[in-house]
């Protein structure tokens, strides 16, 4: 690491030893505040929806219910989750090569078009001028300005990851590394990467429909809009992925001393999803007219599952880097001693478990298993969608930004986790939250219950519709669920808000001892045992066979492997008993 | 060998291209076998399975699509529920069904055990296709007519609920499928539908 004083403005992290551009921090800082406020307005339309759809509350009318869904999708899947992404950009390109930010000026600049983009988004919605939801599918037409602010976010935010790339360069040139870049990075590149592929099928799809909306173009063929439209709205979600799995790793190691068990077999996955994963838009259009067998088969599958093949990998890797993490540090007790006395009252380590844990069997399981071109048939448009995508971008990434604020906010910000009681227990209350709105959602979907629909009595219908009884349970489940969850997000804003405004400065840092609202990792940062080497070559013993240096790890992801086939093979049984249907 | 130890937050070695440990090759193994088997079950279900979502696929005019389905239901017409033409095609009919703000247009009699093509298409909007209880789901996109082989498999009074946003009103859009058992007696609570069919009369 070369850490010799650098020729710009910075100042040295005191926890770390990291060099911290002077350029780089207010950048970081306004992307983060404007993501929690995008997570304000998303959490508080998520109350709002899960009252309405728990039919027994059925809170909103009808035209609100939908209004305030594009405001929930735009704020928390656009908004939210790319203003966060930027600020990681920033922050993965500059304090962790000890860089300094390319052209800082174009930054702000950038920032200020997602800004105005975002207005105009939130200003079409609220004034129902967008009544079109969250994917605006033609020949449903909203407000030129709708579109225009889209156009504008995503323009910004494309300007940023070139931003990103400029930095890596410089960061190469300048000479602020040695070797090849760390896997985090490695991972925000990935992430950097898919969001240029995205935001492009963004700009090819929104520029049309913006001119449509317009008078200037006729019309624009809904299917080929479904198509290209799912390239921005599924490959951003990759985005996620990609972000949340270098998050994993930068958690893993911060908080337990997580290691690197091979930079090969890491980066190999990362870059099959570079590969791979931008086909997943065809997930959404496995029983639309437009598209073949074939097509739809080699698209939905990423070319034979090599993108699930990379989640796969990670998650075997990422919790074998902390068992290794922690077995390095002399925690090397039975099969899971190493995951037993960890610090379980971390916010940082109980968020990384939760997402991993969480996106893993519940996210990725039902993702892959409902993307299946037959099986969607049972799936397409219910609630099972939602409930499988709010256990992988909630729980999985939202969970791990949330795990990684409580670490930002004293390096970056330099201030006290406020509310530090209550920090602690916001993972556990927000997972939970979630996973029963997940699992609530999932379950009512399996009876059919239709996503993005206001009222499943049917009172005002031509005909009724008589739901199984046990749909008001699961949609039950889903609402205590929302709930929870929805505290536990609005604690989360609260505490970041709280810290960030008005949070205790940290002045000096010292090691070794417990301090209220800083995490045990920076005040008790992770050692390894001092013959680390050594213990490392006797963990990985030809002796010691295939369980290796990491058995628990392989005791989990086998459990997660019986779990995967048996939900995958149980959904073509429940298929088998439909109509016939070619 | 190893790696030297290191997170994935300091710098890896310039080349980082090292031999994996026997547990991650036997993992990466199995999830790729897992992946393959994964891949393998598509094909094999539209060789050996009954429920695909292939069809005939084309470009339609909405409004010629609609036109064709009301001179399908004048030609099978059986009868009216509130207002909707039940429609009773013969085994091996082409069947038309059209989505639009905010109703299915007609309401089709069909026989268990009898093979149909339906072609579905919209009017309008984006409109999905759900039927309930049997948690069949399909997109129904304007300009596109999408034909697929279905043999109901029992008699029952079904619904369509549509399950794709198409405007303000999407939660009214609700239509009918009446499944006949062999003898050709419907199963189905058809009061309504009987009124409305004597008052005409």
């Amino acid at each position: 690491m070369s850490t010799a004083a650098p020729a710009f403005p910075h100042r040295i992290c005191p926890a770390t030893g990291r060099v911290v551009a002077a350029a780089a921090e207010p950048l970081i800082k306004v992307n983060a505040v404007v993501a929690v406020v995008s997570l304000l307005i998303g959490a508080v339309a998520a109350l709002l929806l899960v009252l309405t759809r728990w039919q027994a509350v059925h809170l909103l009318p009808a035209v609100w219910y939908y209004r305030i869904l594009g405001v929930h999708g735009m704020n928390m899947l656009i908004f939210f989750i790319i203003y966060f992404e930027m600020a990681v950009l920033w922050f993965a390109g500059t304090i962790l090569l000890n860089a300094r930010p390319a052209n800082p000026k174009l930054g702000w600049f950038s920032f200020g078009l997602m800004l105005a983009g975002t207005v105009l988004v939130e200003w079409a919605q609220w004034s129902g001028k967008a009544d079109v939801l969250f994917t605006s599918y033609p020949p449903l037409q909203a407000h030129p300005l709708f579109y225009l602010g889209i156009i504008l976010f995503a323009v910004g935010a494309l300007t940023v990851t070139g931003l990103f790339f400029a930095t890596l360069v410089i960061a190469k040139r300048e000479q602020r590394y040695e070797g090849s870049v760390p896997l985090v990075v490695y991972g925000a590149v990935t992430a950097a990467i898919i969001a240029v592929i995205t935001l492009l099928h963004g700009a090819i799809i929104y520029i049309p429909t913006f001119l449509w909306s317009i008078g200037l173009i006729k019309s624009i063929d809904p299917q080929i809009y479904r198509m290209i439209w799912w390239a921005l709205g599924h490959s951003s979600q990759q985005i996620n992925v990609a972000a949340m799995v270098a998050v994993w790793y930068m958690l893993s190691a911060l908080t337990i001393g997580g290691v690197v068990l091979n930079e090969k077999v890491s980066r190999s996955a990362f870059v099959l999803y570079v590969l791979f994963i931008s086909m997943a838009s065809a997930h959404h259009l496995l029983v639309d007219p437009g598209f073949g067998p074939a097509w739809k088969i080699v698209n939905t599958s990423y070319f034979m599952y090599m993108a699930v093949l990379a989640s796969m990998i990670h998650g075997f890797t990422v919790p074998a880097g902390m068992e290794l993490g922690m077995r390095l540090r002399g925690y090397t007790d039975g099969l899971f001693g190493w995951l037993r006395r960890a610090p379980w009252g971390d916010p940082g380590f109980s968020a990384l478990v939760f997402s991993v844990v969480v996106f893993g069997f519940v996210g990725g399981i039902t993702g892959v298993t409902i993307g299946t071109e037959q099986i969607n048939i049972i799936a397409h448009n219910t609630m099972r969608i939602p409930g499988h995508f709010h256990a992988t971008v909630v729980s999985g990434t939202a969970m791990a930004f949330m795990g990684a604020t409580y670490y930002l906010l004293p390096l970056v910000f330099q201030r006290k986790v406020a509310f530090w009681g209550l920090a602690k227990a916001q993972p556990y209350m927000f997972a939970i939250g979630m996973l029963l709105l997940s699992m609530g959602m999932t379950f009512a979907g399996s009876f059919g219950v239709p996503r993005r629909h206001w009222d499943i009595s049917f009172s005002q219908a031509l005909f009724d519709v008589q739901f199984n009884p046990a749909v008001d349970i699961t949609l039950a489940v889903m609402g205590i669920g929302g709930i929870l969850a929805v505290t536990g997000a609005l604690s989360f804003i609260a505490i970041a808000v709280k810290s960030v405004f008005f949070g205790e400065k940290i002045t000096t840092w010292e090691t070794g001892k417990a301090i209220v609202g800083i995490p045990q990792g920076l005040t008790n940062p992770p050692v390894h045992v001092a013959h680390v080497d050594q213990l490392n070559d006797e963990l990985h013993a030809e002796s010691r066979g295939i369980a290796g240096a990491t058995p628990g790890t392989l005791v989990l992801v086998a459990v997660f492997l019986l779990a995967f086939v048996v939900y995958y093979f149980t959904n073509w049984k429940l298929l088998s008993f439909l109509w016939k249907v070619g | 060998m190893l790696t030297k130890v290191h997170s994935g937050l300091d710098p890896a070695p310039g080349v980082w291209w090292k031999p994996a440990h026997k547990a991650e090759k036997v993992w990466v193994g199995i999830a790729f076998a897992w992946c393959m088997v994964l891949f393998a079950m598509m094909p094999l279900w539209h060789w050996k399975g009954g429920q695909n979502p292939s069809g005939i696929r084309r470009r339609v005019d909405p409004q010629k699509f609609f036109a064709r389905t009301v001179e399908f239901a004048t030609q099978y017409k059986i009868g009216e529920d509130r207002g909707i033409p039940i429609v009773a095609p013969p085994a091996g009919a082409e069947v038309y069904l059209t989505g639009m703000t905010y109703q299915w247009y007609p309401i089709l009699q069909l026989q268990a055990g009898a093979t149909y093509r339906l072609h579905m298409s919209s009017l309008d909007f984006n409109h999905g296709f759900s039927l309930y209880p049997m948690n069949v789901n399909f997109q129904v996109v304007p300009g596109y007519d999408y034909a697929l082989q279905v043999t109901p498999t029992a008699a029952g009074d079904f619904r369509i609920i549509c399950n794709e946003f198409c405007g303000i009103g999407h939660h009214t859009m609700v239509g009918r499928v009446i499944v006949v058992d062999g003898a050709g007696k419907p199963l189905a609570d058809n009061a309504h539908a009987v009124i409305r069919d004597r008052e005409a009369k």
